[in-house]
């Protein structure tokens, strides 16, 4: 547990619940995977806040090391893959993430922080089998490829 | 207004997903890597979130209408359907194999790695795929 950090990701988990009630008071979920999926294509009339969320969500990930915020814990590789394979995974994960949270209607976000805190029991549900299934794989990866 | 409260809400979000660690996969794959070396923070993230929107969002819906907007949008369905549960089935094993959800993703863009360029355009090409398979694909209005 060395890299144990609760202080950090507790304070950043409440910066998420503010940023969702801010954007519930304007009537939106903050579902990352439904704002950004809403917008392929662009519908009119409804995209600008889309974009200008997404504008806000790369601007503030640039902001947190120029406010003096530590990046040495960001690791984008943690199963230790050659280039090759690691691009090749990526690719895999990346289609299963945009097709899985557009069929599953949420993610993290949209299921986790804003549906739990509606008390929905779909997102409960949601939440239950993706975090399963993503230990189990977990599991998977680390017995066949180590790292 | 509407547009400047999406705008800072999106910037609170950036900010907090790189200050509680969601933007590192590292990190997501030590939270869920149980029978390892495993790390619980990203508990303590979703953990806080809910906690704030729990107290929150009760007094926020009592309201007829939004503060900042015209109206509420929110998700409708109450069954657990098939494609709840296949999605979130697909959407965990993509989770567990790239340490990436959505909201990571797109704000580590911030950080210029190729590697997060490929996963968001692959994710992009997930999102059309399942939209022409379940035929809900719209063309640009």
């Amino acid at each position: 547990m060395e890299n144990f950090t609760p202080y950090s990701s507790l304070i950043g988990g409440i910066i998420l619940g503010i940023a969702s009630t801010l954007l519930l008071m304007a009537g939106r979920i903050a579902g990352i995977s439904g704002i950004l999926s809403n917008l392929i294509p662009p519908q009119s009339g409804d995209a600008l806040w889309r974009v200008l969320f997404i504008v806000g969500l790369i601007a503030g990930a640039v902001a947190y090391p120029i406010f003096g915020g530590d990046m040495a814990f960001l690791n984008v590789n943690p199963y230790q893959l050659s280039d090759n394979a690691h691009y090749t995974l990526l690719v895999i994960a990346g289609l299963l993430v945009g097709g899985g949270t557009y069929v599953g209607a949420g993610c993290t976000s949209g299921h986790g922080i804003c549906g739990l805190g509606r008390l929905s029991l779909r997102s409960l549900t949601a939440v239950l089998i993706f975090m399963a299934v993503a230990v189990v794989t977990v599991f998977i990866m680390r017995s066949v490829v180590g790292g | 207004m509407f547009n400047i409260i999406s705008l800072i809400s999106g910037l609170l979000f950036g900010f907090g997903l790189a200050l509680s660690g969601m933007v590192s996969p590292g990190k997501v794959i030590g939270f869920l890597d149980l029978t390892g070396n495993w790390d619980p923070s990203l508990a303590f993230v979703m953990g806080g979130g809910v906690l704030v929107t729990v107290i929150t969002f009760r007094f926020i819906l009592k309201r007829p209408v939004p503060l900042f907007g015209r109206e509420f949008r929110l998700p409708t369905k109450t069954d657990l359907d098939k494609y709840l549960i296949s999605g979130a089935v697909l959407f965990g094993l993509g989770w567990g194999l790239g340490g990436l959800c959505p909201g990571p993703a797109l704000s580590s863009l911030a950080y210029g790695n190729p590697k997060i360029i490929v996963f968001v355009g692959a994710m992009v090409a997930g999102i059309v795929i399942a939209k022409v398979l379940t035929g809900t694909f719209r063309k640009a209005s």
